[in-house]
């Protein structure tokens, strides 16, 4: 999205306000223990030049922040960078611990007390610890760690009272004993510890060399961290709970595949049925077409002669007022509604890092791992935001391959609404049909960008947290985020868009374009002359372009051939800017002519094919 | 052997990992070089996933080629 919207808006602190970090791994209910802490008034912003979200309340005269989820604090990811820095402005870190997983948690809850910050354990999930037969020792647990340790299942508001009383008696913990001898005379403590880690930017600001210690840091922390857990871990039965077994069941080379189809299956149906065609259906059609259009078009012709520019721009074919509006309030916003709520729930459920492990084998085949399944799911929603989500990759070629794949073969939610909405009356034949054309052009794209980049690809390395059932109102709360900023970023665009058609209409641009492009649109790919139109419209917004094919009637033929080529065409215009910005000028216009040339290209092709049968 | 060879049920050692930041994020998630694990399930062509304890974590085909493992009974 993008940062001018979203500077970042927390809550004002005051000289001398305290600030309570919350740092802890992905998947422990971090969000949860913030919620119960800090109460209903929350801020939550972008974090500056980044695709990471931080939230921020008050917890008395202390400011509270959540920090994205990390194994560690260093420099692996956009995430790791961003917990970083806000973990290093702390006063006081509540580090919260999934019980069930002590031992992997610990890593992190010791690195922050060797960076020296008074802390508090906040031992979270003991009901799932117990459920799968874990008995914890949270005296001696306490003891070695050398800080408050409080046990909780935030999700139901147990310990929160005792968490927010132990918060003001934060005190420093044990530092790693065999540490000290790595550890450069430099304060902060922080810093230090971040030198002896290897990290380049604490070592610029002391002025010292990499020490390249990082490693032997990371195995004596390890050691302990196994130490600590054998000391004050006990398993009482073997027993795997339910989640547990379901969650393995969900990797199974048969039964997982199938779940994974059944949940593709029920995705499909919920967004492309439920929300693209009834929801739909209700909010643009009979909401919009049938009482808004009519009415504010009414209303406009009694202001503003309909035939003027102004009259035009605002309530004409493609205004401001008229058809603006209606996208945006009666397609875009349930679309997105759906699709984020959708992966929010993958997300909470611990269903998406499966996902990850299933498709990772087919993801390899076009030069990405598992992991990129999470910008492209995104690309289904907005291929904008997906394209800044490819930060999270492990390298630039992997970046570049996601980002061409993502322009190309990835269609927005905006444009799968439209897509969606006139295949819909074809059958579903051609929905197959559109699918497999769109994969096979997207695997060939990415094999042969796999085949002719230089280097290797990173590969899959992924924590699978335990599945469970998702808290409805966590879900809630992240789906009117996004889609908040998702709107706030897509209608001024999508006015600019709007205007600028309705200026090229007044002017007979769009006229000369459609003259000059009817080469393209009538010969090769045998579409009306009109179509072009509809290209054009597809740089300024891509959703545009597809509904611009609406009102053209179209035979099943020519639909097929018009909404292929503009789903392959070009990104809409802001995700162009972030391509550019984010691949640089040079890469991101190439991968941009490349898409209108594969786009032509394949449209032509499938004219001809279709033509045979 | 390599974790890839490994089959669903084996316990084994970590021996080496010879990629500098998985070795890394190994050792964060628990399974550094020395830890001992089980091969938990290994995906037609696709990544390997081990379990230390009730901590789960899947590998790409390609890493779990690099590790060395040491089989151990059960």
């Amino acid at each position: 999205m993008a940062q001018e919207c979203c500077e970042p808006q927390v809550e004002a602190v005051h000289e001398g306000d305290r600030r309570v970090v919350l740092a802890g791994n992905p998947n422990v209910g971090k969000s949860a223990v913030f919620h119960g802490l800090t109460g209903v008034y929350v801020e939550v912003s972008n974090y500056p030049g980044t695709t990471v979200d931080i939230s921020s309340g008050r917890l008395g005269d202390m400011v509270v922040y959540d920090t994205p989820g990390v194994y560690g604090i260093s420099q692996f990811n956009e995430e790791e960078r961003v917990a970083r820095e806000v973990i290093l402005q702390a006063d006081v870190v509540v580090n919260v611990v999934d019980a069930a997983h002590l031992d992997r948690d610990l890593f992190l809850t010791l690195q922050l007390l060797d960076m020296g910050f008074p802390a508090v354990v906040a031992l979270n999930m003991m009901d799932e610890a117990k459920a799968n037969g874990l008995a914890i020792d949270v005296a001696a647990l306490s003891e070695a760690l050398g800080v408050e340790v409080i046990p909780m299942v935030a999700t139901r508001g147990q310990g929160i009272e005792k968490l927010r009383e132990a918060i003001g008696r934060a005190r420093p913990g044990r530092i790693t004993p065999a540490l000290q001898k790595l550890l450069p005379q430099v304060t902060p403590a922080a810093d230090a510890l971040l030198i002896a880690e290897d990290d380049e930017d604490a070592c610029r600001r002391h002025g010292m060399a990499v020490p390249g210690t990082r490693e032997e840091v990371y195995r004596l922390r390890r050691e302990r961290a196994d130490e600590i857990t054998a000391k004050v871990v006990r398993e009482t039965t073997e027993g795997a709970s339910l989640s547990v077994r379901l969650g393995r069941l969900s990797l199974h080379p048969l039964w997982g595949s199938l779940m994974l189809i059944a949940v593709m299956v029920a995705v499909y149906y919920i967004l492309a049925v439920g929300v693209a065609q009834w929801v739909v259906g209700i909010t643009e059609e009979e909401w919009m077409g049938g009482y808004y259009i009519p009415w504010i078009t009414a209303l406009g012709s009694r202001m503003l002669n309909p035939d003027s520019f102004l009259g035009k721009g605002l309530f004409g074919e493609f205004g401001l007022l008229t058809m603006t509006v209606s996208y945006i309030l009666g397609l875009l916003l349930p679309m997105v509604l759906g699709f984020y709520l959708i992966l929010s729930f993958m997300e909470d459920s611990g269903y998406l890092p499966r996902v990850a492990v299933l498709v990772d084998r087919w993801m390899n085949k076009v030069g990405l791992n598992g992991r990129a399944i999470i910008p492209t799911i995104l690309g289904f929603g907005c291929v904008t935001m997906a394209t800044m989500s490819t930060r999270l990759m492990g390298s630039q070629r992997e970046r570049t391959i996601a980002s061409f794949l993502l322009s190309l073969a990835i269609p927005c939610s905006a444009q799968l609404a439209v897509i969606a909405a006139m295949l819909a009356p074809l059958g579903a034949g051609y929905f197959v049909l559109f699918g497999l054309i769109l994969f096979l052009v997207y695997g060939a794209a990415g094999a042969l960008l796999n085949r002719v980049l230089p280097g290797e690809s990173t590969p899959l390395l992924i924590d699978l947290p335990p599945l469970r059932w998702p808290n409805l109102a966590n879900m809630l709360r992240k789906t009117f985020l996004k889609s908040k900023m998702f709107l706030f970023e897509a209608g001024p665009i999508f006015a600019a868009g709007s205007l600028l058609i309705s200026a090229m209409d007044a002017w007979g641009i769009l006229d000369r374009l459609q003259q000059g492009l009817a080469p393209i649109t009538e010969g090769w790919l045998g579409l009306p002359r009109a179509a072009a139109n509809a290209f054009i419209m597809g740089f300024v917004r891509r959703d545009f372009g597809a509904a611009g094919l609406y009102d053209l009637s179209l035979t099943a033929h020519q639909t097929m051939v018009a909404l292929m080529t503009i789903t392959l065409f070009v990104p809409c215009i802001a995700s162009v800017m972030i391509l550019l910005k984010e691949r640089g000028r040079k890469e991101g216009a190439l991968i941009w002519v490349a898409d209108l040339v594969l786009a032509i290209f394949t449209g032509g092709l499938l004219h001809r094919i279709l033509l045979v049968f | 052997m390599t974790l890839d060879e490994t089959r669903p049920g084996q316990a084994f050692t970590v021996l080496s990992i010879a990629d500098e930041m998985a070795r890394l994020q190994a050792i964060r998630f628990g399974i550094a070089e020395g830890a001992r694990a089980i091969c938990q399930t290994v995906l037609p062509g696709g990544p390997v996933v081990v379990r230390k304890g009730k901590q789960e974590m899947a590998l790409g085909r390609s890493l779990a080629h690099r590790i060395q493992v040491q089989p151990v009974e059960g």
